[in-house]
């Protein structure tokens, strides 16, 4: 009987917490910024079509990877025409900052980062350019 | 390969957007064009050892293969990163050293993955992270490996290092145009593939200034390996054991 | 039947919150190798297994040891054995789930485990290995799960189970042996390579698991009351004399090979193991003392009679897993790869992180054969 009051006590508190992203954001009243990523200033282009890219990037990556380490397959033509060296340094960010877009993104978006740069470099082509 | 839940989602959403009818340019349908057919050729490697002038200061061999695949330097030698490297005749050829003419003996060696061509570590590797190519060099999936270490443990020459720890803060200057590795990897020697597949030579054999490594295409008769393998008599080492290695020491 | 491990006496819970610590300081170790490298061990370019592997290594022959408890009871009828089956069984569960987290812990990238199941490789042992021992680790839970709650329920074990117990006979002989193929195939490493590598394993397997079966069974007793009785110890006892001594046996046969061919290739590592090499002999007081406890060991269980009393016999049952720990623990693994195949020597000293990893391991299979132990005892009481 004097459990009652306790165990009522215990979800209220459980249900506060595990609500807690619903009323917080409310609370505090905050808007979401918009996103705002640093895109290419040459390249007018990408590799595949935006809406594409921006879902499926990592399947084109890893077929890449796949082809270029396990193939040997280094030259792909995209379905725009073009003939691509499948690398992520030189292609990818020879158009791409790794900060100031793909960082950018995956942190607003909440998907863990990759584990790429452990090993892969960033692009000396970009290493110049002013963000 | 790494894939996190949320990587899944996405690849699942992508999926499903695409087969629901928006136009979609998958991976698989952009178009391979095939690199250079890597066909019958059988690369192989000649050392002439009593050219070598290691033990007089030389190491370009090891500095041009440090340089242009960012190996580290520890200060832990335990977990030294070898790919190619010096060693003493005696050491190398234990059971051989008293045979052979001692001024022979005296020269160093320089040692390094053999590329067998019955590889005992692709045999044991669990998840094809390491394979023989059809031009006979044994390669390496970094993405892949899961770092068992069982390559290491099978192969009889010493070839294979592991990533006990990350490498990059320990290279002294990253070539960007290849990758450093992570740590939890093995790797070793890779016959300069990336070299290969422009047709270039590897960067230890251009780099030795005195032409003591010669590289060539075993199956092309007229190749000059395939002239000083015909003229000079070559040691392997443990041929015993059946790996059948692509590496000849010319005495 | 969870619940028969959530109730217990003072003891109990201070055991269960020991090994719990314990487990923890083995995970903030673990956490420290995830983000650090294996650097944080001792392991090195010319020994790349130590601990982790060796444990891997032995604790599989404890799993595989659950056969000589199930075939004698299953096979042939003995019904002697019925009170400690369930004992083998679970033991055997606890072991094999031991050697899956040593050999994860062992990984550069454990994160791709998955990749070996993704990209099967059937010309790689290793494959297999994680084939039998998913597949060992799903039998024995399945077996003795099933067995031991229809005895909670009072009804006999329904029929599908049989075929199961009876696929676990093979089974246990192949985990071993696969294990014992991961090393006897690789023409690297001559101390290894050996056909007799196989029988041996098995045989050390079937003294030292034995060996833990009878001091648990004697802890059980003192701390429960549960007495399977004193003609199963004495059946183990003999079981694990004989294995005891045919694994010395196969010893011995190593060592004629490779001393009397004197390949230098072979006998090197029996040089360094027993009367080190080049001034480094790190294993050397390792080899003897495990030697030595097992002549010790022996020599007890020859000379002194079955029904002279306990106290011999778990000094002898210590006596053997101490030694066979070291053989396969220590010496086989670090003694297969030292020296090098260019003849270095690598002295090879687990660090504090490594054994805070090992032992928070260790009490993860301690918990496990407690709680399950605990489970099964209050069955049996209540049936």
């Amino acid at each position: 009987m004097r459990e009652r009051i306790l165990i009522f006590c215990g979800v209220a508190i459980f249900l506060v917490l595990f609500t807690y992203p619903l009323w917080h954001a409310a609370a505090v009243s905050t808007r979401a910024t918009p996103l705002r990523l640093q895109l290419p200033v040459e390249a007018r282009e990408c590799v595949a079509p935006i809406p594409y890219m921006s879902r499926g990037h990592m399947e084109i990556l890893i077929s890449w990877r796949e082809n270029a380490v396990r193939h040997g397959v280094r030259m792909v033509r995209a379905t725009n025409g073009k003939v691509y060296d499948a690398s992520l340094t030189h292609t990818c960010l020879g158009c791409h900052s790794r900060q100031e877009f793909c960082d950018k993104c995956h942190s607003y978006s909440g998907v863990s980062a990759p584990t790429c740069w452990q090993c892969h470099n960033e692009s000396k082509l970009i290493a110049g350019r002013t963000p | 390969m790494t894939i996190t839940r949320k990587q899944f989602l996405v690849f699942a959403a992508a999926s499903l957007a695409g087969a629901a009818g928006a136009k979609v340019v998958s991976g698989a349908e952009i178009v391979r064009e095939i690199a250079a057919p890597k066909g019958n050729k059988r690369w192989a490697m000649t050392v002439d050892f009593q050219k070598c002038r290691w033990d007089e200061g030389c190491n370009q061999c090891s500095a041009a293969c440090k340089s242009a695949h960012n190996l580290p330097d520890f200060p832990d030698k335990t977990h030294e990163i070898k790919w190619i490297w010096k060693e003493k005749y005696q050491v190398v050829f234990r059971q051989q050293s008293e045979v052979v003419n001692p001024a022979l003996t005296s020269h160093p060696l320089a040692l390094l993955c053999n590329h067998c061509s019955t590889p005992a570590c692709t045999k044991v590797c669990p998840t094809d992270a390491t394979w023989k190519r059809e031009d006979g060099v044994v390669m390496m999936d970094w993405h892949r490996c899961i770092g068992c270490r069982y390559c290491m443990a099978a192969c009889p020459y010493g070839a294979r290092s592991f990533n006990f720890v990350d490498p990059r803060p320990y290279v002294a200057t990253i070539n960007p145009d290849f990758p450093t590795r992570t740590r939890g990897v093995v790797e070793k020697c890779s016959f300069c593939n990336e070299r290969l597949d422009k047709g270039k030579t590897p960067a230890c054999v251009e780099s030795c200034v005195e032409k003591a490594l010669t590289f060539g295409d075993l199956n092309d008769a007229t190749s000059e390996i395939r002239r000083i393998l015909a003229s000079r008599y070559a040691i392997q080492r443990q041929p015993e054991l059946g790996t059948g290695p692509a590496v000849y020491y010319l005495i | 039947m969870i619940e028969e491990a959530l109730v217990g006496s003072r003891r109990y819970w201070l055991w269960v919150s020991a090994l719990l610590v314990l487990i923890a300081i083995g995970g903030v170790f673990y956490l420290r190798q995830l983000a650090y490298g294996l650097g944080v061990t001792g392991l090195s370019r010319d020994v790349i297994w130590g601990l982790y592997i060796s444990q891997f290594t032995f604790f599989v022959g404890v799993a595989a040891s659950a056969v000589m408890v199930v075939l004698p009871y299953y096979l042939h009828d003995y019904k002697q054995f019925g009170k400690i089956t369930i004992l083998g069984e679970l033991l055997a569960v606890a072991a094999v789930t031991m050697c899956m987290l040593f050999i994860f812990v062992d990984m550069g990238q454990p994160a791709r485990v998955m990749n070996v199941l993704l990209h099967p490789m059937p010309h790689s042992i290793m494959f297999w290995d994680m084939i039998s021992l998913s597949g060992y680790l799903l039998l024995n839970a399945v077996i003795a799960f099933t067995t031991l709650s229809s005895e909670k329920k009072g009804v006999s074990a329904p029929h599908w189970v049989k075929p199961f117990i009876y696929l676990s006979i093979p089974w246990a002989i192949s985990i071993h042996t696969v294990t014992a193929f991961l090393y006897s195939g690789l023409a690297a490493r001559p101390f290894w390579m050996t056909a007799v590598l196989a029988p041996r394993f098995l045989a050390s397997a079937f003294a030292s698991g034995p060996a833990l079966l009878i001091l648990l069974i004697l802890v059980l007793r003192r701390t429960t009351g549960y007495d399977p009785g004193t003609e199963p110890l004495n059946k183990l006892r003999t079981i694990m004399t004989y294995a005891a001594t045919i694994s010395v046996f196969f010893v011995l046969m190593e060592l004629f090979t490779a001393l009397y061919s004197d390949l230098p290739e072979h006998r090197e590592h029996f040089e360094y193991l027993f009367s080190g090499l080049d001034g480094q002999h790190s294993l050397v007081p390792w080899m003897w003392v495990s030697a030595a406890l097992m002549i010790v060991a022996l020599v007890m269980l020859y000379s002194v009679r079955q029904r002279a009393g306990n106290q011999v016999l778990a000094a002898s049952c210590i006596c053997i897993f101490i030694s066979l720990w070291i053989e396969k623990g220590m010496v086989l693994i670090v003694g297969g790869l030292v020296p090098s195949p260019l003849g270095t020597i690598t002295k090879y000293q687990p660090t504090i992180p490594e054994w805070g990893i090992v032992i928070g391991i260790w009490s993860i299979g301690t918990l496990m054969v407690t709680v399950f132990y605990k489970i099964t005892v209050a069955v049996r009481s209540i049936s």
